[in-house]
């Protein structure tokens, strides 16, 4: 026993040696790949949809080439992002869809992070049919009718009811609720993650074939398979509060930048760059287009955007 | 002569089997009897009774926020977490400085030069060639953090699982106590070690290295365990007869006769280090699963192919090089091996100086061949031409739509239908029929926790999508193997294309395989069996391949057919090897059951990624808690107890 105690000591003792004595401090935790070579670094976290990798995409260019920092990317979904942000494992989380919880937690009784600001676009989350079938049946476009077009959606996942695609478990969604409240007959289908449901989209329009999805805008996919919305009872203010009882539509939300504290106040101009970045759905449209459709990387369309909107840019620097 | 050899066991033992099955089932049945209408007048009802589950979504939403509110200030983050995750961080940029400061051709140079001593030439030329292809892909940056990641998982996985593994060898209580603990880690899904770590040290490189540790640390503990008790008895009697004290002969004889074991345990926690490091991606550990993993978000399988190409390139390289130092060990040591050593080091430090001064440090950008858009091209011709409309047997979609409709909805249904206590006896029924009445209990202690987690629907759900996989998994495979034990260039053609399945991260064939079967169920299901299959091939082949030959040969000489052949001796003298494979193809497919869960799959695949990505700890770690309780039970089920000693590897 004697042996293992003293072990145990020696573990715990050359632990703190290896870190510099007393207590290490969980909420600066940078990455192990910052900053490398003199380098000044600054960690992007970027979402799983085209949109978010837009916004870093451009960020990430504009850093590297104008302000000369050496930019890193993580890929993680917004909540934990909030997390990691807190922590200062990354810097910044450039495109938040509102999370009321993580707000009051993080920015407003902790003070681990700072709001960094609007990001210029809006985002709304509704129910969408392909253009093509909505203009063969028009009515399809209130929801008081979806019950009678339920078998044309018939997948062999859905079973004897309609098809109702959900995409990432990331995203926010109250469509089970939805289909339960307003007595539809549709069956919710998970498709797991946005590449699969993008793909599923694309093969369903290639065929011309009806399908019923959760979307949201911005989206480059609008421009390549065009879609119609359907109109579900208007968003009230306060409507979405009890989760199980939602009979509504979803709101519009101005999406936001969020910032780790601790780099608002020290990032110096990569700080105060991110802050100023503001730009338009159709900025972002653009360059997710040109990332997701013409597969261009995303630095190359970051390139491409960046050589023909100076005057936009221009402004995030001064 | 050597088909009497052959015969008895034949005759002999499934004529005993049934003899004892029967006697087992006959009390079991008995035990039914009494206990069934029991159960059933308390909870009558088909699926797991409400009155039995324990709701855990209340105190581990309660640990994770306290968890999350004291992480910076209370004591054992302060002075124990917190320093961990400072030397990981510490210790991973160390080697990530080091591998950017030494430059690309450095690197190369280190790889390739050791490569040489001790694996020869021919190992030498390939590694330099694929730390090369790294570079041309682009993947560079990436690549050199991965490796960074992977030295330091690798080797605190080394030490955490030796330092076990000397405990469970030196000591039969201690080996007592592992042997579950071992087993246990073994058959969880890594998917469910993610959760726990990610609470307490947040996303990123120390939660990935941690989640390694635990993934890869058991085969290293096993084999060492097994290489101690397997020293050779005269020798250790002889070293005792010298008066040497316990420590001694640990160092000088034990350990030194054991190293075989080392070396294949240090092989088997490298390869599955691997595999979790593009796992980790998924809790921002950066480096080439992120690349694959962010390709996925843009759907495009070029760039997820071209960061996958590298961690198959150091699988591949890292499994040759490690497996030729074992072959090795045997042979006597060359006689010049220290000047070897010196001017392989020598060259190394030429090659960096040399790379430092031309100011080469970094990977060219303009050496970098974009292979994305051809690869792109490519997958969309053929999900284009085979999705549907392709005549008289339909297109990809139909079948998928039918394996939909005809197999798994019946199978899920059928599961879900069944009363709960039924669903238990045959779980017990099964178990105890192939193994002991331990192995019984297990089972059916596992089965019966997921329907206290709450989660029996969901669980038998995922249960149906695994037994279908595995059905498939085990018809193909063993069709595969079979042809490639009797054709050896079948074999050699194989190998690649199996080293290639088994270590591509399974994100890179997201995308085609819902393009090819659309969202749900069924390309859950061919993502597991693309990922199941190579394991299945292998060990069918090997079987069948070490199947004695002389009792092939008399069999020939008798006139046997090679059908009648393969039927009568190979398949039964190979028995052990295929339920190993079916052991193994259960084990794989629940691993990428959550894989599944992001084409479509649905059930508790779905309910793990929708934890880790709401940061909802009670639905997340549930479903990870009920995918283990599978694992165990499907293990316990499949696998016979007398060749559980020799699990090892």
């Amino acid at each position: 026993m004697r042996f293992r105690t003293s072990a145990a000591v020696a573990a715990v003792s050359s632990l703190a040696l290896l870190t510099g004595c007393g207590a290490a401090d969980m909420t600066k935790q940078a990455s192990p790949f910052a900053n490398a070579q003199g380098a000044k670094t600054v960690t992007l976290s970027v979402q799983s949809w085209v949109g978010a990798q837009s916004n870093v995409a451009v960020a990430q260019y504009l850093l590297e080439h104008e302000l000369g920092y050496r930019v890193d990317t993580v890929q993680v979904d917004e909540v934990p992002a909030w997390d990691a942000l807190s922590q200062g494992r990354v810097d910044a989380l450039l495109e938040d869809w509102g999370h009321p919880e993580q707000e009051q937690r993080y920015v407003k009784d902790k003070k681990t992070i700072a709001p960094g600001g609007e990001l210029g676009v809006t985002g709304h989350i509704g129910w969408f049919v392909p253009t093509y079938f909505a203009k063969k049946h028009p009515d399809i476009t209130n929801w008081k009718n979806l019950n009678k077009y339920a078998d044309q959606f018939r997948t062999p996942e859905s079973g004897s009811k309609g098809q109702l695609m959900d995409g990432s478990p990331s995203y926010v969604t109250n469509d089970k609720a939805l289909v339960k409240n307003l007595k539809l007959d549709y069956q919710v289908v998970f498709a797991g993650s946005e590449a699969a449901q993008i793909t599923q989209m694309r093969q369903f329009a290639k065929e011309k074939k009806p399908f019923l999805t959760y979307w949201y805008s911005p989206q480059w996919l609008f421009k390549k398979v065009p879609m119609t919305e359907v109109k579900l009872p208007p968003y009230k203010e306060g409507c979405d509060a009890d989760p199980e009882k939602v009979a509504c539509a979803y709101p519009h939300t101005p999406l936001q930048k969020y910032l780790n504290a601790d780099f608002a106040k020290k990032g110096g101009k990569a700080a105060a760059f991110l802050r100023k970045f503001k730009w338009t759905t159709e900025d972002q449209n653009e360059v997710s287009l040109m990332i997701a459709d013409k597969k261009m990387t995303p630095e190359d369309a970051a390139k491409k955007w960046v050589d023909s909107h100076e005057s936009t840019w221009k402004k995030w620097l001064s | 002569m050597a088909t009497i050899t052959a015969n008895p066991p034949r005759v002999g033992l499934p004529g005993l089997l049934k003899h004892r099955a029967v006697h087992k089932l006959l009390l079991l049945a008995l035990a039914a009897a009494i206990l069934v209408p029991l159960a059933n007048a308390r909870w009558a009802s088909g699926t797991w009774p409400s009155a039995l589950t324990v709701d855990f979504s209340e105190p581990l939403a309660k640990a994770s926020d306290w968890i999350i509110d004291n992480r910076d200030s209370h004591p054992l983050f302060l002075y124990f977490f917190g320093h961990v995750s400072n030397v990981v961080v510490i210790a991973v940029r160390a080697v990530y400085l080091t591998l950017l400061a030494v430059g690309w051709a450095g690197v190369t140079a280190l790889g390739a030069l050791v490569a040489w001593r001790v694996a020869g030439v021919k190992l030498a030329l390939g590694t330099a060639a694929a730390f090369l292809a790294c570079g041309l892909l682009g993947m560079w940056v990436p690549t050199m953090q991965t490796l960074a990641l992977m030295v330091v998982a690798v080797l605190a996985s080394v030490v955490v699982g030796v330092l076990l593994g000397l405990a469970a060898g030196l000591s039969d209580r201690m080996d007592r106590v592992l042997r579950p603990v071992l087993d246990t880690m073994q058959v969880l899904p890594a998917f469910a070690y993610l959760l726990p770590v990610v609470l307490v040290f947040g996303i990123g490189v120390p939660a990935a290295v941690l989640a390694t540790v635990v993934y890869a640390a058991p085969p290293m503990a096993r084999l060492t365990s097994l290489g101690l008790r397997g020293a050779d008895k005269e020798v250790l009697e002889a070293v005792e007869s010298l008066g040497s004290t316990a420590r001694q002969r640990l160092l000088t004889a034990r350990i030194p006769l054991a190293r075989k074991e080392l070396l294949l345990g240090l092989n088997q926690t490298i390869m599955m280090a691997l595999s979790m490091a593009v796992i980790a991606a998924v809790i921002g550990a950066g480096g080439l699963g992120d690349r694959v993993y962010q390709a996925l978000a843009s759907v495009d399988v070029g760039a997820a192919l071209a960061a996958g190409i590298p961690i198959v390139l150091l699988a591949v390289v890292l499994d040759r090089v490690t497996c030729a130092a074992g072959e090795k060990l045997g042979a006597e040591p060359e006689p010049h091996s220290g000047r070897g050593w010196l001017l392989a080091l020598a060259g190394v430090v030429a090659v960096a100086v040399a790379g430092r001064l031309a100011g080469r440090l970094d990977w060219p950008d303009s050496w970098v061949v974009a292979i994305a858009e051809p690869v792109n091209r490519a997958v969309d011709w053929m999900t284009a031409h085979l999705y549907s409309g392709v005549p008289v047997i339909g297109g990809t979609a139909d079948w998928a739509g039918h394996f939909t409709t005809w197999v798994l909805d019946p199978m899920r249904d059928g599961l879900q239908a069944l009363p709960w206590w039924a669903v238990l006896l045959i779980v017990a029924a099964l178990a105890w029929v192939i193994g002991t009445w331990r192995t019984a209990l297990t089972a059916v202690l596992a089965m019966a926790a997921i329907g206290v987690l709450g989660v029996w629907k969901p669980s038998l759900d995922t249960l149906s999508q695994v037994l279908a996989a595995v059905a498939v998994t085990l018809v193909v495979g063993f069709a595969v193997g079979i042809a490639a034990a009797r054709s050896d260039r079948l074999e050699r053609a194989l190998r690649p294309v199996l080293d290639v399945f088994q270590t591509m991260p399974q994100f890179v064939y997201l995308i085609p395989v819902v393009a090819l079967f659309g969202v749900g169920r069924a390309p859950a299901v061919a993502a597991a069996i693309v990922y199941a299959l190579p394991a299945v091939v292998r060990i069918t082949t090997q079987g069948l391949r070490q199947v004695d030959p002389a009792a092939l040969e008399s069999s020939s000489s008798l006139g046997a057919t090679s059908w009648q052949q393969l039927k009568q001796v190979q398949l039964p003298l190979a028995r052990p090897a295929l339920l190993l494979a079916v052991n193994q193809g259960l084990v794989l497919v629940l691993a990428v059951v959550v894989i599944g869960g992001l084409v479509g799959g649905g059930a508790l695949g779905y309910d793990v990624v929708f934890g880790l990505a709401q940061g909802d700890l009670a639905t997340g770690l549930v479903a990870g808690g009920a995918i283990v309780c599978l694992g165990l039970m499907l293990d316990r089920v499949t696998q016979p107890t007398e060749r559980r000693a020799k699990k090892g590897a």
